[in-house]
């Protein structure tokens, strides 16, 4: 069965990304995308040597793979358009994940600035994926502002807590035109079930995997549960789909009168 | 505002009685906790928490690894300068103590950045000792625009400053302050700061909040454990941290536990700070500011940093040199004080790598 996402033109056919920090040694990592099935992964640009390439993560991605660099450490949208730019200009592609927190305490990302370096590099040619506190009105002034995905966080980063703000995301899937990626706070497979049953579009997970003691093994615990989700989730629909379109039973009587 | 004010009301609570009532049930109670109070820390540093370290230690092992990862970011001082005009009890660079003061030349400090850099650090901390004479803003603007060159993220150790100060530096590039209170107790404060402009306890206490107004991306504070009681110290530099976290949300506040070390003259610390000591202050900081950054100094000896590692430890400085040009010149300057792991770069990467931790040499771009 052919189901895939289309971000910034690109066809997915997993709907799983994954992250690359917090492992114990990047060697992993290979593994840790061939089990996983992923086709997106980001990289923390702060993280990367532009300058010495046989030095960085970088060297343990495939070529095939969508980098999605992230601007965490940007404190303001100016600093994470600039980040941006040197990602660009460092030939990682022109995806871009927008991380802007200007609070250190519970790692919140600050909505505000978030559009407007998501406006600012749209408008450069950017395929951008600005993760947020799940708010509806800003999800949807990111989509006008030109967001190819919006990334709403499911618990703040790196908690593990799951989908404390489930309420607020099925509000922004109902009502977002973009694809809505769940990011932070999955913390369990099921947990990443449960965002593809809701009807999210993907999941990005890393702590959840980089942090586990196998985290080859999670990966692939991963990949299940998001393709056992996403499942569920087309099943769902179809009934809906087929009860909106059968006669109704109870007023057509109407239609005779 | 001001943290002085809640170090005036903290100054008074009767700490040791309390924490003498807690019960190691009191202990197992705070693991359960998402979010710890004052009252929790204090469990969490009392005798009673001794008794059960182990306990103590897993969930302060899985909070560190949640929040960062098997990853520690390493860093290295630079001192560019041994002249101060203080006189601490505990420390070489004292006025007091007579030896050959340095201050490198703009060609010297190039020097010295290139060889720090070719052994991978791009983190760089710039220390100088306290003499705003010797060691002017002016100075130090010129160093960091070495520094830039060679490094992603400059932090410095220096003098207190004035806010504007602050600001001036991190316009020409500098990231990160660290200050030390030492001790929090403002009554011997002034023992241990027998002569000089340190003597100001506020101007010191309050000089984190003027580098977090200026703008600085992180701030470093610390207490000098062994000049007074242990408990009390770490109980006010945590609230100190929580304080400065929940006032500056924009700055990533961390925290240092550094124990005295051997220096020039025979200083010897009023309290004992054993390594069981030192492993429950960290795991109560840990658990206390689950995501704030805690370093590791070369103070430690090699095997007690391998074993502190998965605690809580986020930042080690690695292959440190304390002396002025220590890293390129055959004529170094005096140690500010002795360090104890004295492996370069390369033997604590890999003593991390058999560890089962990742090496983290880059953590910020310049922009
Ligand atoms: S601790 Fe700092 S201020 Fe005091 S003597 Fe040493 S260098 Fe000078």
């Amino acid at each position: 069965m052919n189901d895939q996402l289309v971000i910034g033109g690109k066809e997915l056919s997993s709907r799983l990304f994954i992250g690359t920090g917090k492992y114990y040694s990047d060697e992993v990592i290979p593994e840790v995308i061939n089990r996983s099935k992923s086709e997106v992964i980001t990289v923390a640009v702060r993280r990367v040597d532009l300058n010495r390439s046989e030095q960085h993560v970088m060297k343990y991605i495939p070529k095939e793979m969508t980098l999605l660099p992230n601007t965490s450490g940007a404190r303001t949208a100016e600093e994470a358009v600039r980040i941006a730019r040197l990602a660009r200009a460092a030939g990682m592609g022109n995806w871009i994940k927008i991380e802007v927190i200007s609070d250190q305490k519970y790692l919140l990302p600050d909505n505000e600035e978030t559009i407007k370096a998501t406006e600012q590099l749209a408008a450069e040619g950017f395929v951008v994926l600005p993760y947020m506190s799940p708010d509806l009105m800003a999800a949807k002034k990111l989509e006008e502002a030109g967001a190819a995905a919006v990334m709403p966080l499911g618990a703040p980063i790196g908690t593990n807590r799951g989908l404390q703000t489930k309420e607020l995301i099925k509000l922004l899937i109902s009502e977002s035109k973009v694809p809505i990626i769940i990011d932070a706070g999955i913390g369990k497979p099921s947990e990443a079930a449960e965002a593809m049953e809701l009807g999210a579009a993907a999941v990005l997970v890393n702590t959840a995997i980089a942090a586990a003691k196998d985290p080859v093994a999670m990966a692939e615990a991963f990949a299940q549960a998001v393709e056992a989700g996403r499942t569920a989730y087309r099943t769902g629909m179809a009934t809906k789909s087929e009860t909106a379109n059968a006669s109704s039973p109870l007023t057509s009587f109407l239609d005779s009168i | 505002m001001s943290f002085y004010l809640i170090y005036k009301q903290l100054k008074d609570v009767p700490i040791e009685t309390y924490m003498q009532s807690v019960s190691e049930a009191d202990v197992r109670v705070v693991l359960t906790k998402q979010e710890l109070n004052q009252e929790d820390l204090l469990a969490l540093l009392s005798p009673a928490a001794e008794r059960i370290l182990e306990e103590i230690a897993e969930q302060a092992h899985r909070l560190t690894v949640q929040h960062f990862g098997k990853t520690i970011q390493l860093f290295n001082p630079l001192y560019v300068s041994d002249y101060c005009v203080n006189h601490c009890t505990y420390c070489s660079f004292s006025v007091t103590n007579e030896f050959e003061r340095k201050i490198l030349t703009e060609e010297e400090i190039e020097v010295e950045a290139q060889t720090l850099r070719a052994t991978g650090i791009e983190h760089v901390l710039l220390l100088t000792g306290e003499s705003k004479q010797h060691t002017p803003v002016s100075y130090l603007k010129d160093c960091v625009k070495i520094l830039r060159k060679y490094f992603s993220s400059i932090a410095i150790e220096v003098n207190p400053l004035d806010t504007e100060e602050y600001e001036e530096l991190f316009a020409a590039g500098v990231d990160g302050v660290t200050v030390y209170q030492e001790t929090y107790n403002e009554d011997i404060y002034k023992q241990y700061h027998v002569k000089g402009p340190k003597r100001n306890y506020l101007y010191r206490l309050d000089t984190p909040e003027r580098a977090c107004e200026a703008g600085m991306r992180s701030v470093n504070i610390g207490a000098l454990l062994g000049l007074d009681d242990w408990r009390k110290e770490v109980f006010l530099m945590a609230m100190h941290a929580q304080y400065l976290q929940t006032t500056y949300l924009g700055t990533e506040i961390s925290v240092s536990l550094p124990r005295i070390r051997p220096t020039i003259g025979d200083f010897i610390p009023t309290t004992a700070v054993y390594d069981r000591y030192l492993v429950q202050c960290m795991l109560a900081l840990r658990l206390f500011l689950p995501r704030s950054g805690i370093t590791l100094s070369t103070r430690e000896s090699p095997e007690l940093r391998d074993h502190l590692l998965p605690l809580g430890v986020t930042k080690m400085s690695a292959g440190a040199s304390t002396e002025v040009g220590g890293y390129s010149q055959d004529d170094k300057g005096t140690n500010q004080f002795e360090i104890s792991d004295e492996r370069n770069v390369n033997e604590i990467s890999e003593a991390l790598i058999r560890k089962g931790y990742q090496p983290i040499y880059k953590d910020w771009v310049h922009l």
